[in-house]
């Protein structure tokens, strides 16, 4: 408990507040957002620009898009999207990686081949390609992403969570425990598990805008969340046809949240990584 | 040395062999490419033809085999869409993404190096404070909207630039600073942390306990080392971004092997997609196996380990 105080107590402000608000913005959303994110304004006309420009009105502070609905409701729902596909996709990722990881370092042999191998190969597949792929095979849906993308990057913390095992294995209280009889299994939960925890951790942190970016690229291609859910990579996807026609609020928008919750994640990450392991932070 | 480079060929075919297999699977659980064609009132015997032609009524493992067979001829099969070979098409585009990679990696490389260098050569001042501000703002904004920008204000506001397509140099300029953003953030960071741990080593400590001038010091005995994981880097990434620019070839209608693989992912042109995935793995585990000899070569402690 203590350690937990101590630790928001030096927790960084900035991208702690943002990344609450966020939260608390996502999960309020029914609450906050002025109208229906997927039904169109009553009484707006489509592409109203926001309030402060001639023509916008303050009913629809955002503007609307190209089917009249209002852009500020289907951002503040489009952060719920984000965000669980963000966190979501990273405990997925991690999950996987991590007992792939620690399986790999620690049981050795031919496990550890089999395993480094398809991490190599799923490696030289370009990531969003990777996704692309796996998301058309499975189809549009926000779950079906969490997994896709957990799916494409489990590979990176399987690589570095091996190279720590493979130190902690030769460490003396793994090979005490061993010598005191204690099950592989036991030995892996009691002592190597807690061992990577932190450095499981700080590449969750800086996964999580990686998978954020990577869901919003996917649905701006049309394989991630599908319409009309409010996601907002799909809503800059909505914007580009008439890109030229000059409505950039429905391109700008969406792209400065994306922008603002990843700086966010990447500041807090810089933070944890610094605080949990010292070498790490040059990586 | 030998060995090791021996035992990494082996390794370097393996990879490639599992990756071959896993897009071979991939691409069939995408769906059955006759279906796309078919019209409504297609006949069951047409389909069928369909599929004897394309050889999708033979089993899995003797498409794969002959999948193989193809990669070993260079052709990789024909396209189903353009009845060409999929060689053909690959090197028609290839040049364009290699012109886009490129100079995307000089961006890159033109930003982040200098950059890089004056946040480590002036650390904890407020250049450096910029430095990493860029750095942050690169690996935080995604590189397609970045893109979206562009052409919002130097094509629809300004009317500087075309929107999309391929021709003169006015062409390559969006697309590859949109390409470019991120990598150049990370060369920013790399040169940073390289140049700082150089700077803190005995030979420079000693450089300057010598009397030299700082200019000389940074110049002539930092610089070299610390620049030689960057430039590493910077080749990786050159590759990398050669073959992973599907997003922002789709967004400036750019004719390179990105655009193509998306065309084929959603037209289920196997070969197509097989064919350009498989070079891309070819591409980035050559430069993986090329970086890793070199690395053997120049340190002998990696060569003993693993």
């Amino acid at each position: 408990m203590r350690a937990v105080i101590e630790a928001a107590r030096e927790a960084p402000l900035v991208p702690v507040a943002i990344l609450g608000g966020l939260m608390l913005v996502a999960i309020l959303a029914d609450l906050i957002a002025p109208h229906d994110p997927t039904l169109p304004v009553k009484g707006a006309n489509v592409f109203d620009p926001p309030f402060w420009m001639e023509g916008g009105r303050t009913t629809t502070l955002l503007g609307t898009d190209f089917q009249g609905r209002d852009v500020l409701s289907r951002l503040i729902h489009g952060a719920r999207v984000s965000l669980i596909v963000g966190l979501m996709g990273t405990l997925v990722a991690g999950g996987i990686g991590t007992a792939m990881g620690i399986l790999s370092g620690y049981v050795g042999r031919w496990v550890d081949q089999v395993i480094m191998r398809v991490t190599d190969a799923w490696l030289a597949l370009p990531a969003l390609v990777f996704a692309i792929f796996l998301a058309t095979m499975v189809g549009p849906s926000m779950w079906n992403i969490v997994f896709v993308l957990g799916a494409v990057y489990w590979t990176r913390y399987a690589r570095v969570i091996r190279g720590e095992v493979l130190t902690l294995r030769e460490r003396e209280f793994v090979k005490l425990a061993e010598i005191a009889g204690a099950s592989k299994l036991r030995v892996i939960k009691r002592h190597i598990l807690p061992n990577v925890m932190n450095t499981a951790t700080v590449l969750a942190s800086l996964t999580i805008g990686v998978v954020i970016i990577a869901e919003a690229s996917l649905s701006f291609l049309g394989v991630g969340v599908p319409p009309p859910q409010p996601a907002w990579g799909l809503m800059l996807a909505e914007a580009r046809p008439t890109l030229m026609a000059g409505q950039w609020w429905l391109t700008v928008f969406p792209g400065l949240c994306i922008l603002l919750i990843v700086l966010a994640t990447q500041l807090f990450g810089d933070w944890l990584r610094v605080r949990l392991d010292p070498q790490l932070r040059n990586l | 040395m030998w060995q090791f480079i021996v035992r990494r060929l082996l390794y370097s075919i393996v990879t490639l062999l599992i990756l071959s297999a896993t897009i071979f699977v991939i691409v069939r659980l995408t769906g059955d490419p006759v279906s796309l064609l078919a019209e409504a009132g297609a006949r069951p015997e047409d389909l069928e033809r369909i599929h004897r032609q394309w050889g999708l009524d033979r089993s899995w493992p003797v498409q794969y085999v002959s999948f193989l067979q193809n990669i070993v001829t260079g052709e990789l099969g024909k396209s189903f869409n353009y009845r060409l070979p999929v060689s053909e098409l690959y090197f028609q585009r290839l040049p364009n993404s290699l012109t886009l990679g490129l100079v995307a990696t000089l961006i890159s490389i033109l930003v982040g190096v200098p950059a890089g260098i004056i946040s480590a050569v002036k650390v904890n001042t407020w250049w450096d404070t910029i430095a990493k501000g860029v750095a942050l703002l690169g690996l935080s904004i995604p590189g397609f909207w970045l893109g979206l920008v562009l052409i919002l204000v130097f094509s629809v506001w300004l009317r500087w630039l075309p929107t999309s397509g391929a021709g003169d140099w006015r062409h390559v300029v969006m697309p590859s600073l949109a390409l470019g953003w991120y990598f150049a953030a990370s060369m920013l960071r790399l040169t940073r942390s390289s140049m700082l741990e150089v700077l803190g080593s005995e030979y420079i400590k000693l450089a300057r306990l010598k009397g030299l001038p700082d200019v000389v010091v940074i110049a002539m005995h930092a610089f070299k080392n610390a620049l030689i994981p960057v430039f590493t880097l910077a080749g990786v990434n050159m590759v990398v971004m050669v073959n992973a620019a599907v997003i922002i070839e789709v967004i400036f209608a750019w004719p390179g092997i990105g655009r193509l693989l998306y065309e084929g992912i959603f037209n289920r042109d196997f070969p197509l997609v097989q064919g350009v995935v498989v070079m891309a793995g070819f591409m980035i585990v050559g430069i993986n196996l090329i970086v890793d000899i070199l690395y053997a070569f120049i340190d002998p402690r990696i060569r003993l380990t693993r």
